[in-house]
């Protein structure tokens, strides 16, 4: 049990998504205008998370992997080189299912959803998770912490920085920062912030 | 080719393509697109160059892939098309840098992979390849490739002088005598670590718009002149 705390609060906090490793960056500049879309955003981007590390964890698991073909009498295979060709599919795939999911039985979410869900496919946030996995080896149930882990600390990462930019429009910043220059200063900041983190062993 | 076909690929609007995202139109301090990698791989000039290599290629013969089939596919499965060529090429290019360059490749790690979700990728073959010939999908392909490399480059080059005193980490050449090796410079840690990539680029989108003004966003609240100096 303490094993997937640690690699919950290892994955939100000293390996975010967004400020550790810069995944999801073109999103997470864009859409972080306004505190509400952000959280909207992600909220999305955990539920994908949540649901295809795990699914991307099975596929590579017993159809991929190097002799994963075994129980099919193949034991010699190894596909793992479509790895990325098959995560980016699953994640497409999901975020169409979940689309029609939330669109059929939670109507709500699903407008206050909007645009972002059909965007998410190709957050790299979401591939980038789904590639970690299968480059650090989990097994199901880390792939399941993971993932929840991950998204969460995007959606952390994107909800502080947009409280951060709906400060920001009244400061007077010089013409040439404003706008696109400022975000990556303090995006930069927030990066520093969140390496104070980083050591801690629970 | 006969000289008036070369004529053509050479005309003027070819050369805008190619020209115009280095400076006026960068894909990374204009249209925000591709920050993801530009700002993970930059720590070292070797990974850069590699990456940056890697992403031209896969833009330009995307576009050109994509821009040759965009009459014949229905717009509303473009998305999963164009996901399909782009991932192929991946998919190659992976496989070449783990063959012939497998140690920049473990470097490089997932972020080889993601040039699938790079939105250079995407949004050139969405913007350019879906209303364009092949040939000038192509050069737009090398041009936003060319725009981001430059800004990777130069993003890395600043990061590993100051960071580590080296150039091209894997065959070092020493440019700053370090301190530890009896010289005068102390390398500044920070440069390796993910902030400084921000703040760079944030310095020279700032450098890129006092050059350009045309660049310059709006504010979206005046600061009010200070009234009553004399009190």
């Amino acid at each position: 049990m303490e094993a997937y705390i640690n690699l919950f609060i290892k994955s939100v906090f000293i390996e975010n998504m967004a400020l550790a490793f810069f995944l999801g960056m073109c999103t997470f500049i864009a859409v972080s205008k306004k505190i509400e879309t952000a959280v909207g955003l992600g909220i999305a981007v955990v539920i994908v998370q949540t649901l295809t590390v795990p699914a991307n964890n099975l596929i590579y698991t017993y159809l991929l992997k190097e002799g994963a073909l075994a129980w099919a009498g193949m034991p010699d295979v190894d596909l793992s080189f479509i790895a990325l060709m098959a995560c980016i599919g699953v994640i497409a795939a999901m975020v169409q299912i979940l689309e029609m999911v939330l669109d059929k039985f939670f109507p709500a979410l699903y407008n206050a959803l909007g645009i972002f869900l059909p965007l998410i496919t190709v957050n790299c946030a979401i591939l980038a998770g789904s590639l970690f996995m299968i480059e650090r080896d989990y097994n199901f149930a880390e792939s399941v912490v993971y993932g929840v882990g991950s998204g969460f600390g995007w959606a952390l990462a994107i909800t502080a920085m947009a409280g951060v930019r709906e400060k920001l429009k009244y400061s007077d910043v010089p013409p040439g920062l404003r706008g696109l220059g400022i975000t990556f200063i303090t995006a930069g900041l927030m990066a520093l912030g969140f390496m104070a983190f980083s050591g801690i062993q629970l | 080719m006969n000289a008036e076909s070369k004529k053509v690929l050479v005309n003027a609007e070819s050369k805008k393509v190619l020209i115009e995202p280095l400076v006026d139109n960068n894909p990374i301090t204009l249209q925000v697109l591709g920050i993801c990698s530009a700002l993970a791989v930059t720590s070292q000039m070797s990974t850069a160059l590699i990456m940056s290599l890697a992403l031209t290629t896969v833009t330009a013969f995307s576009s050109a892939g994509i821009a040759a089939i965009r009459n014949h596919v229905p717009s509303s499965v473009r998305i999963i098309a164009q996901m399909v060529i782009i991932a192929s090429l991946v998919i190659v290019v992976d496989q070449i840098l783990k063959a012939f360059a497998y140690e920049v490749s473990k470097q490089l790690s997932v972020f080889v992979g993601l040039i699938i979700t790079n939105c250079i990728v995407m949004g050139r073959a969405e913007a350019y390849a879906m209303k364009n010939p092949p040939w000038e999908s192509f050069l737009d392909g090398i041009g936003n490739g060319l725009g981001y490399s430059l800004i990777l480059i130069s993003v890395a080059f600043v990061r590993e002088l100051f960071g580590s005193g080296k150039l091209l980490g894997i065959d070092p050449i020493d440019v700053l005598p370090l301190m530890k090796d009896g010289g005068w410079y102390v390398p500044n840690g920070l440069l390796l670590l993910p902030p400084s990539a921000f703040f760079l680029i944030g310095l020279l989108i700032w450098g890129v718009r006092t050059w350009k003004p045309k660049q310059v966003e709006q504010a979206d609240f005046a600061i009010m002149p200070a009234h009553g100096e004399a009190h």
